[in-house]
């Protein structure tokens, strides 16, 4: 099998046609004349985390609060290492960028006076079944955006210290595409399938985060020698055991809490109530014998059960099959709630790239957007749409009397040889599979994941650093024979390159400083003098490189020194 | 052949190729009668986005064993701006959950 290539020239570029990629290419279209492309590797009509629907809008500005008390809200969940620029910057838009999904067709409950219903502080509840399809038909109605489906994107193009596109495969064709633009847009969202998932047998995928975004956003960025940051501040979810479904509609929907098996509530042992402490908790009462935990629900009303099956199945229908299959369900008995294995997602917690307050990342003419951008933890939906927005008008003024550039002729070729290669190996003594389950259970077992209760030591990240670099050299031994085969093994290769630097990120931080998440089993200890900085880093000449940087005021303008007019 | 993820029932396939373009992982193909089938079956999410598009109710979502399915299964019928979320557990027995697409939820 020998791939085509096909050359295309757009404007602005957007890779992925997720959440934030697709608000972002509207908000272009909308305000200017420029053509705008998403390529995304399934189909924008229900791709990435919002296929199967989310439950609320969870980034939302009460009556009763503000944006600076918003970004002081997450900047203490966070235990002090956020981006407050940034996190300021998202804040001042949501309830803009609710208006506008509103006006779009996602239903929001209301009360009587027309007022938004509440779900806890800073929720929203919606039907967000139908938001993909929603935000795709938005997209579809745009004449100046083309979409590109079934494309997975694997390497920017860049000449000199300038991102000039990006190149990528077709699913359903055997074609390479060559893409140029004026400004690139990352927006592929974060990195699951890095650890050894919860249930590891048929039902790997039954996980919380979307199992197809594997990090190709971050790796593509790692390879071309972005600045990263805070890659050691994973996600670990606190879940709905089995299903791995959110509990945040039960917690929050019906205001109930965590007990253990003997029915006592637990999380206050551990500390105040955080999102991490919650989860924290449920691993050391499991630890100490008092497993399984739950959320409390036994003995809700009848009405709350219904309300919860028809929640689920707007969100994680898996939950509501469960309950009813086995005839049982929250009225009857408590959910039992389970921690899941870490995963990268600056839309959560804080790894991504290191972008200015525009969301430029440090690679002139790219930006980064939704989950693959770092420095401001809790965005979720409406923050991935904020930044769509904040990027699109910068992006508007920056592609002002540029350029198209391209690459020269050999340069192309020697690319495409790359890819080519997957298809000339000779059969690899391991399938894609194995190298997969490999690198999932080093991180596990030696970089922090389920089976070490999420600790970690220097001793056993060394050993998973070496084992990743013997899984490089496995996986480009790796035979495809379709196209397929080929996403898989990129799919793997973005992975190990985050392994990699989640590895150093988690050696640099001396110190723990968020339970669970980062547990760094030599430096037990909180440090504020040392560590109240943002870890960062730069693969340069095959090595990653660690930085540290000082902490970004909310105020403050923050520009990458070498982008400074 | 087992069931733990989706299951297709090929009688009911019109090979229209809707779900093939909707899977968020891309999953799904065509056998060589141009019948719909999952590809890669443990790699699939559950998010039940190919059970909403397919117009024949050809498609059936499964939980593995090792989360719990005890055979049960559910499909989904669609109707203008409802969804109809059919459940059947092991003994056959039905249960029908009726969502309207415009209602938000009270959760
Ligand atoms: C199950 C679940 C429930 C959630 N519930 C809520 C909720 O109730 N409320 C809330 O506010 N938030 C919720 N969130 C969080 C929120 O959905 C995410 O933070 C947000 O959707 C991320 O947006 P994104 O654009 O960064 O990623 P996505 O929306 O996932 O978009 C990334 C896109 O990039 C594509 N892509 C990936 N790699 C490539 C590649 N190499 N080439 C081309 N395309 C590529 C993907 O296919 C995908 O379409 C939930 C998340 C999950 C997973
Ligand atoms: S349920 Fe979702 S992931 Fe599974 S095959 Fe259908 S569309 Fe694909
Ligand atoms: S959507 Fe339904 S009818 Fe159409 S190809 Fe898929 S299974 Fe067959």
């Amino acid at each position: 099998m020998k791939l085509k290539r096909k050359r295309l020239i757009t404007d602005v570029l957007i890779i992925g046609g997720g959440t934030a990629g697709c608000f972002c290419a509207m908000t272009i279209a909308e305000n200017s004349n420029l053509d705008v492309m998403i390529v995304e590797k399934a189909h924008i009509k229900r791709s990435g985390c919002l296929a199967a629907g989310v439950n609320a809008l969870n980034a939302y500005i009460a009556p009763n609060e503000t944006p600076e008390s918003f970004v002081d809200y997450v900047k203490n969940d966070s235990e002090g290492i956020i981006r407050e620029d940034l996190v300021y910057s998202i804040a001042k838009r949501l309830n803009r960028v609710i208006k506008r999904i509103e006006r779009l067709g996602l239903p929001i409950l209301k009360d009587q006076n027309g007022n938004y219903v509440q779900r806890g502080k800073r929720s929203i509840k919606i039907n967000g079944e139908n938001i993909k399809p929603i935000l795709a038909e938005a997209v579809l109605t745009q004449d100046r955006i083309t979409v590109l489906n079934k494309v997975n994107m694997i390497d920017y193009l860049k000449k000199e210290d300038k991102i000039i596109g990006g190149l990528g495969f077709a699913l359903e064709e055997n074609v390479v595409y060559e893409i140029y633009a004026k400004a690139v847009i990352c927006a592929t969202g974060g990195a699951s399938g890095i650890y050894r998932p919860n249930n590891p047998e048929f039902s790997k995928h039954k996980m919380w985060y979307c199992p197809f975004n594997t990090g190709a956003g971050y790796a593509m960025g790692i390879r071309a020698g972005a600045e990263m940051t805070t890659f050691e501040m994973r996600f670990i979810a606190l879940r709905c055991k089995d299903t791995i479904a959110p509990t945040g509609t039960i917690a929050q929907g019906i205001e109930t809490y965590q007990v253990n098996s003997k029915g006592e509530p637990y999380v206050n042992k551990y500390g105040e109530s955080s999102t991490a402490t919650r989860l924290y908790a449920t691993v050391k009462e499991n630890e100490i014998g008092n497993g399984p935990c739950f959320l409390k629900t036994k003995g809700i009303k009848e009405e709350h059960e219904k309300e919860l099956f028809k929640a689920y199945l707007n969100m994680a229908p898996s939950q509501t099959l469960k309950w009813i299959e086995t005839n049982s369900g929250p009225a009857s008995e408590n959910v039992e709630i389970e921690g899941t294995e870490p995963y990268i997602v600056g839309g959560h917690t804080g790894s991504g790239y290191w972008v200015d307050t525009n969301r430029k990342t440090t690679l002139k003419g790219l930006y980064a957007i939704g989950d693959v951008s770092g420095g401001s933890p809790k965005k979720y939906v409406t923050g991935c749409f904020a930044e769509g927005e904040i990027a699109a008008f910068s992006v508007i003024e920056y592609v002002q009397d540029r350029q198209i550039q391209m690459l020269e002729e050999d340069e192309v070729e020697t690319k495409l040889k790359e890819i080519n290669r997957f298809f000339k190996n000779s059969d690899s003594p391991y399938s894609i599979g194995e190298i997969e389950s490999a690198m999932q259970k080093i991180m596990d077992e030696y970089a922090g994941g389920i089976s070490a209760r999420y600790g970690y030591n220097e001793a056993k990240l060394k050993v998973a650093d070496e084992r990743i670099d013997q899984l490089f050299k496995l996986c480009y031994q790796l035979k495809a024979t379709d196209m397929h085969e080929l996403l898989f093994i990129y799919e793997i290769l973005d992975r190990l390159y985050i392994c990699k630097v989640l590895i150093q990120h988690l050696l640099a931080r001396r110190e723990t400083r968020w339970k669970a998440y980062q547990e760094n089993l030599d430096y037990p200890q909180k440090d504020d003098n040392k560590f109240l900085k943002y870890v960062n880093s730069r693969y340069e000449n095959g090595k990653i490189k660690i930085l540290f940087r000082d902490l970004v005021g909310r105020d403050e303008f923050y520009e990458h020194s070498n982008q400074k007019r | 052949m087992n069931f733990m993820s989706i299951r297709i029932k090929k009688d009911k396939c019109i090979s229209c190729g809707k779900c093939l373009k909707v899977c968020p992982g891309n999953l799904l193909y065509k056998d060589e009668d141009g019948k719909a089938f999952i590809r890669y079956p443990e790699e699939c999410w559950g998010c039940t986005a190919c059970l909403k598009e397919c117009p024949a109710e050809a498609i059936q979502y499964y939980l593995g064993t090792d989360i719990g399915g005890q055979g049960g299964y559910l499909y989904i019928s669609r109707d203008k701006e409802y969804l109809n979320w059919h459940i059947v557990d092991k003994n056959g027995r039905k249960k029908t959950i009726q969502i309207n697409k415009q209602e938000s939820n009270k959760y």
